[in-house]
């Protein structure tokens, strides 16, 4: 089976692919599903005809131009997308084989299973501790959470580096260091999968290695949806890469993201099928 | 050959070599400097002067009465022919008048801001905001009429059991000075608000946190300190109002009460009802006005020390 989904090639078929998450069978399970997925904003639409399985333990990058919808197909993916007024979500979004636009699903509830780390750290002006404890104590967890702090901080490489300073200021860390309690405030929520919209891209070479460790540390635990701008990144940290790109209607002046290719990295960024594709990796275009 | 930077020439081939030195004395500059510094100047030497003015017939006051026996008296009857000056009355009066509006204000000016910035849609927000905007300069004294001619008498029906005499109440003043310092408090502190980035409000939802939660666990914490800004300014005007509290609370003689359901004055009512044209300069009733406006002078100011403090210890400080 090809394991390239373009959206002009999306036939009913390839989306038997869903059927696997039920089955019995050796290849490695799904977290997500996407079945012709359309995102619109009001009359808008964002992402045109999207489907694609993102496997779980794995670390599944999004790449493209800007405006190719990378983000906003990220943000369906926990239901963010929700908090703008206007958006909305056609065709099928399974988690687990759960449709996760279902009548009966609680956005709320959703974000505590898929956490997400945004672009530019966005701390809460609390002290390290009081971050890290936020979601906890959202679940009703008072009482004593010095365990899972630590738990957290150490789950993001961070504890060594905190621990001395727990009730400072979160805002007295430095960018990368932001980043990564964002990633224990995540965490800590204990979530299945965490989002990440671009994490490294505020953060110097350094951070950004950094976290790109953590991240491959951390795909054993959750299963990891990383949107980048950074090729590179996408090529040292990605098991599976999707490549978006955006398709301009001059006439009407709007701009939807498509799927061109969805592959093994080593594929995409080696011998890719789609000739797009091979011209945005090899920094033609975009 | 002169290779001086300031001599004009021309260089080789380029465009002209001009002069560094200015054209001319900028005049217009200094005056400009001069003119905004006066203005700058301008609110200071008026604070100065109020302070002196309210100071000066304090002094001699307070020749004639002792600050003791002013602060801890508890009969504030000036104009009597055997005159007392204890301002407790009316130290209690402005405090009642406080209370009630903090407890008025607070709570729903908070709600109101809350609803503004985190669940009104974009049309309604643009609706009600100017509308709040414009009840807040609404002229006191329409208010305080509305206020004695259907608050009050609405207050009186829905609470029988209370024990009311009288046309006059002052707890029903705090309550209409509560109602009237709503839209400052609610505007102020939705400005507040709304400055918190949305990044924050998008963290805590990417933990589950529900609108509710965002609002009261990280909006409201991130923007203590303008909505502690916003109570100060209102407890302020509380403090401060007079025209209400003249025509809702009576400008009758005060008496050490804290029985809301009284008429009594406040300081500022005292000061407005007896700083009419029969009185004469140089009296003892006329420095008393001056005595009683220095003391509310000091009262607003420890409240802002106060406030700051606050702010100092409760801000979240984001960047």
């Amino acid at each position: 089976m090809s394991e390239t989904t373009t959206p002009s090639t999306a036939l009913p078929e390839i989306s038997v692919s869903a059927d696997k998450v039920t089955s019995v069978d050796t290849e490695p399970k799904n977290t997500f599903e996407l079945r012709n997925v359309n995102v619109f904003y009001g009359d808008m639409l964002a992402v045109k005809d999207v489907s694609m399985a993102i496997p779980h333990n794995q670390i599944t990058a999004f790449i493209g131009p800007s405006g190719c919808g990378k983000s906003t197909l990220l943000r369906s993916l926990n239901r963010m997308n929700d908090l703008i007024p206007g958006a909305r979500v056609e065709g099928d979004v399974l988690y687990h084989g759960m449709n996760m636009y279902g009548p009966k699903v609680d956005p709320v509830q959703v974000r505590t299973v898929i956490g997400m780390v945004f672009q530019k750290p966005n701390p809460f002006p609390k002290s390290i501790y009081d971050n890290v404890a936020f979601g906890p104590r959202l679940q009703g967890r008072n009482g004593n959470l010095d365990d899972v702090v630590e738990e957290a901080l150490r789950g993001a490489a961070l504890w060594d580096e905190v621990k001395d300073r727990l009730k400072d200021n979160a805002y007295g860390m430095s960018g990368g260091q932001q980043q990564r309690l964002c990633i224990a405030r995540a965490i800590a929520v204990q979530p299945d999968v965490i989002l990440m919209d671009e994490p490294c891209s505020a953060l110097d070479p350094v951070s950004t290695g950094r976290i790109e460790d953590l991240m491959v540390e951390l795909k054993k635990t959750y299963t990891i949806v990383i949107v980048t701008h950074n090729m590179q990144q996408a090529a040292r940290v990605a098991d599976r890469t999707a490549f978006f790109t955006v398709l301009a209607n001059d006439e009407t002046g709007s701009r939807t993201g498509v799927l061109v290719e969805y592959a093994a990295t080593t594929k995409i960024f080696s011998k890719p099928d789609d000739e797009r594709t091979e011209n945005y990796v090899s920094g033609r275009f975009g | 050959m002169s290779t001086s930077v300031v001599s004009p020439g021309a260089s080789s081939g380029g465009a002209p070599i001009r002069s560094l030195e200015a054209p001319g004395p900028r005049i217009g500059e200094k005056i400009i400097k001069a003119v905004l510094w006066a203005t700058a100047t301008l609110s200071i030497l008026v604070t100065t002067g109020i302070v002196i003015s309210l100071l000066l017939p304090s002094i001699g006051f307070f020749q004639q009465v002792s600050i003791w026996e002013f602060l801890t008296g508890t009969i504030w009857a000036p104009a009597f022919a055997n005159p007392s000056y204890g301002v407790l009355p009316i130290v209690v009066g402005t405090l009642t008048v406080v209370f009630f509006a903090i407890l008025i204000a607070v709570p729903v000016g908070l709600a109101s801001a809350i609803y503004l910035s985190e669940y009104a849609s974009k049309r309604v927000r643009k609706t009600i905001k100017p509308i709040l905007e414009v009840l807040e300069g609404l002229p006191t004294v329409a208010i305080g009429l509305f206020a004695f001619n259907v608050l009050t008498p609405l207050i009186r029906e829905l609470t029988p059991f209370l024990p009311w005499t009288g046309p006059f109440s002052i707890g029903v003043a705090g309550i209409t000075v509560g109602l009237l310092i709503i839209p400052l408090v609610a505007s102020v502190s939705d400005d507040a608000m709304r400055s918190v980035p949305a990044s924050l409000r998008e963290g805590a939802y990417a933990m589950g946190a529900t609108k509710f939660e965002v609002a009261i666990k990280v909006v409201v914490p991130a923007a203590i300190s303008g909505i502690i800004a916003a109570f100060v300014l209102g407890i302020s005007r509380a403090i401060g109002e007079t025209m209400v509290v003249l025509l809702v609370a009576g400008a009758g003689n005060p008496v050490l009460s804290f029985d809301p359901t009284k008429g009594t004055q406040t300081m500022t009512a005292y000061i407005g009802s007896t700083a009419t044209g029969d009185i004469s300069q140089g009296t003892i009733t006329y420095d008393s006005i001056f005595a009683v406006g220095a003391l509310l002078f000091l009262m607003t100011l420890a409240m802002n020390v106060l406030a700051m403090r606050l702010v100092k210890k409760y801000r979240e400080v984001y960047d």
